[in-house]
């Protein structure tokens, strides 16, 4: 049954019912609601036995949630941005030992300049720290992802961050179903953990690895990570059963007669539904899940396609769409068009008004910024000396 | 659908204000949606928060620029262009304020080719009344409900008793109903007079 509440409340009431054991955790806006939601949750004894430890910063929280996870606890945190950057190393460490961590990502913009607004540049920064990625289409995706995830990491032993617009989706108020403590105990059995830290049977993980077998390590966790988009589906299948609600690795819309479809991740799903019902020819692929990159269910999808337009909320500057360079490569061989369309920077909406113009423009260029305020950055070209030095419009 | 901006200043309750128009239709059997602009919250600035009504699921999620009501809650925010963009002609806009439209002069500075139906009610002088305290967002939330008939007057004091404890739901609810029977008094008058 749906009720309504903020997003960032529903995700913490559900991630409450994975039974966590171990939450450890520092605020950074806009993830905060969540943590201080898990936090109430466990003061009030709701959650028991768990956790909640305050640490000094979110390199102390993922470090935290290492050691929490291999001493055979069920472990959760959350951040955003400059935070997820921080966490850095952790995060490689998390995935190559191989703790089943499930982290949300409230995506917010990097600075400088300093911008507390969604776009998914941080995670996308991150998209190769050898993390299961999975992105949210809506709210009710949130919800459900977060269940999904736990059970996917810890059926692989490797660590998923489900990332959901932040403030876009986080601070949405709206009806949604958050599955019963009774449907997930059905759906997520208690955590078994692959290796435990045990001082009654001790044994070494992180141990060094020199190069007569560092390639086997990472060539077996490579492995083990492309085996996410097949065990995303059967537990996907397995959820569906339980709650009626079937999630995909890759979603499509209207792309059966699509001339043009458009390729996206998170909250401009639904901006992308009304597109497509709206200009004839126009379909939508929504890729759920980003790493491991399902390229095969990709390429079939966009099989019949004749223009692919990648609507990214990050871009990779001196080299340009980010998601476009993984779906290029997945649909290499075929005479597709493959363009870029790089909007919602830094908190800027993704209109439908502006979506329109770019799909029935007459011509695209290879990279496009929605919404770019020519005037401004005509003004900018114009009074900086450097930019009529160094010919920067021209190569523009 | 219905597309609803409140406009405000923080501390007045301007994002409460969507979120509990939001529940209440939903309880009315509407498909809803409200988000705050983020990022604006601290007290006295303007803030702004949107809500969506419609029979169907919402897809959409940018802010609402085609309004088809406006709440203002500081009457002084009329002010700023931005209030009144993007309205619908014939869209509403309710004041808190004390005067009434033509008293504060609001009625003029419209362009002519955009109908706007204008409302004003008490809601600070009930909140006062009722709560003790300037928190005007549930007389507003009565008044639009008397003057739109888009969502009850029993789901909006369904929606207020879920979202605060027993005295201040109760006080809540007495300033919403307060506002929705003074305002159906003008909506009624101005029908005989039609």
């Amino acid at each position: 049954m749906r009720s309504q509440r903020e997003a960032s409340r529903a995700v913490a009431e559900v991630v409450g019912r994975c039974r966590p054991q171990v939450v450890p955790a520092y605020p950074i806006t806009p993830q905060t609601h969540i943590v201080e939601a898990l936090g109430a949750m466990i003061r009030a004894g709701t959650l028991s036995p768990c956790v909640f430890l305050t640490v000094e910063s979110e390199f102390a929280a993922m470090s935290a949630a290492i050691g929490a996870s291999f001493a055979g606890s069920r472990t959760y945190t959350a951040t955003a941005s400059q935070g997820l950057l921080y966490m850095a190393e952790a995060l490689f460490n998390a995935s190559g030992l191989g703790a089943p961590i499930v982290m949300t990502v409230a995506n917010r913009a990097v600075g400088a300049p300093i911008n507390i607004w969604n776009d998914q540049s941080d995670a996308m920064s991150l998209r190769d720290c050898g993390w299961i990625q999975l992105y949210a289409p809506d709210n009710q995706a949130a919800v459900d992802l977060h269940v999904l995830a736990f059970r996917v990491a810890e059926a692989l032993s490797l660590p998923v961050m489900v990332c959901m617009d932040g403030f876009v989706l986080t601070h949405a108020f709206e009806p949604l179903a958050v599955p019963t403590q009774a449907q997930v105990d059905n759906f997520l059995p208690p955590f078994r953990p692959r290796q435990v830290l045990d001082p009654g049977d001790p044994v070494t993980i992180g141990a060094m690895v020199g190069p007569e077998a560092f390639t086997e390590v990472k060539y077996l966790s490579a492995q083990r990570l492309d085996a996410a988009v097949n065990v995303f589906e059967w537990f996907a299948q397995e959820y569906a059963e339980i709650t009626g609600r079937r999630y995909h690795a890759v979603e499509s819309y209207r792309i059966e007669h699509a001339d043009t479809v458009v390729v996206a991740l998170g909250s401009a799903a639904g901006t992308l539904y009304e597109l497509a019902d709206a200009v004839p020819g126009v379909g939508v692929l929504l890729i759920t899940m980003y790493r491991p990159f399902p390229a095969r269910v990709v390429r079939g999808l966009l099989a019949a396609a004749r223009r692919i337009i990648v609507l990214e909320r990050a871009f990779a500057p001196g080299a340009g769409g980010i998601v476009t360079a993984d779906v290029r490569a997945a649909v290499a061989g075929t005479s597709a068009m493959v363009h870029t369309v790089i909007g919602g920077l830094g908190g800027r909406p993704i209109r439908l008004a502006s979506l329109h113009a770019v799909v029935t423009a007459d011509a695209l260029p290879d990279i496009h910024f929605l919404d770019l305020r020519e005037d401004v950055v005509r003004r900018e070209w114009e009074r900086d000396p450097t930019v009529s030095a160094m010919e920067v419009r021209h190569v523009h | 659908m219905w597309q609803i901006r409140v406009h405000g200043r923080g501390g007045q309750g301007v994002v409460t204000a969507a979120e509990l128009l939001a529940d209440a239709a939903f309880r009315d059997g509407y498909e809803v949606q409200a988000f705050p602009s983020f990022g604006s919250e601290r007290m006295g600035a303007p803030v702004t928060a949107y809500c969506r009504l419609d029979t169907r699921p919402i897809r959409i999620r940018e802010p609402v620029v085609d309004a088809d009501a406006l709440l203002v809650i500081d009457a002084s925010l009329l002010r700023l262009p931005e209030t009144l963009a993007g309205l619908r002609t014939g869209g509403w806009v309710l004041v808190n304020s004390a005067r009434t439209p033509q008293q504060l002069g609001v009625t003029s500075t419209a362009s002519a080719d955009v109908h706007i139906r204008w409302a004003t009610v008490p809601a600070t002088a009930l909140a006062r009344r009722y709560l003790g305290r300037v928190v005007p967002n549930a007389p507003m939330l009565g008044a639009f409900a008397a003057l739109t008939r888009l969502v009850s007057l029993t789901a909006i004091e369904d929606a207020l008793s879920d979202r605060f404890t027993a005295p201040i739901a109760e006080q809540n609810i007495r300033a919403a109903r307060a506002a929705f029977a003074s305002l159906q008094q003008v909506v009624t008058s101005d029908a005989q007079s039609a």
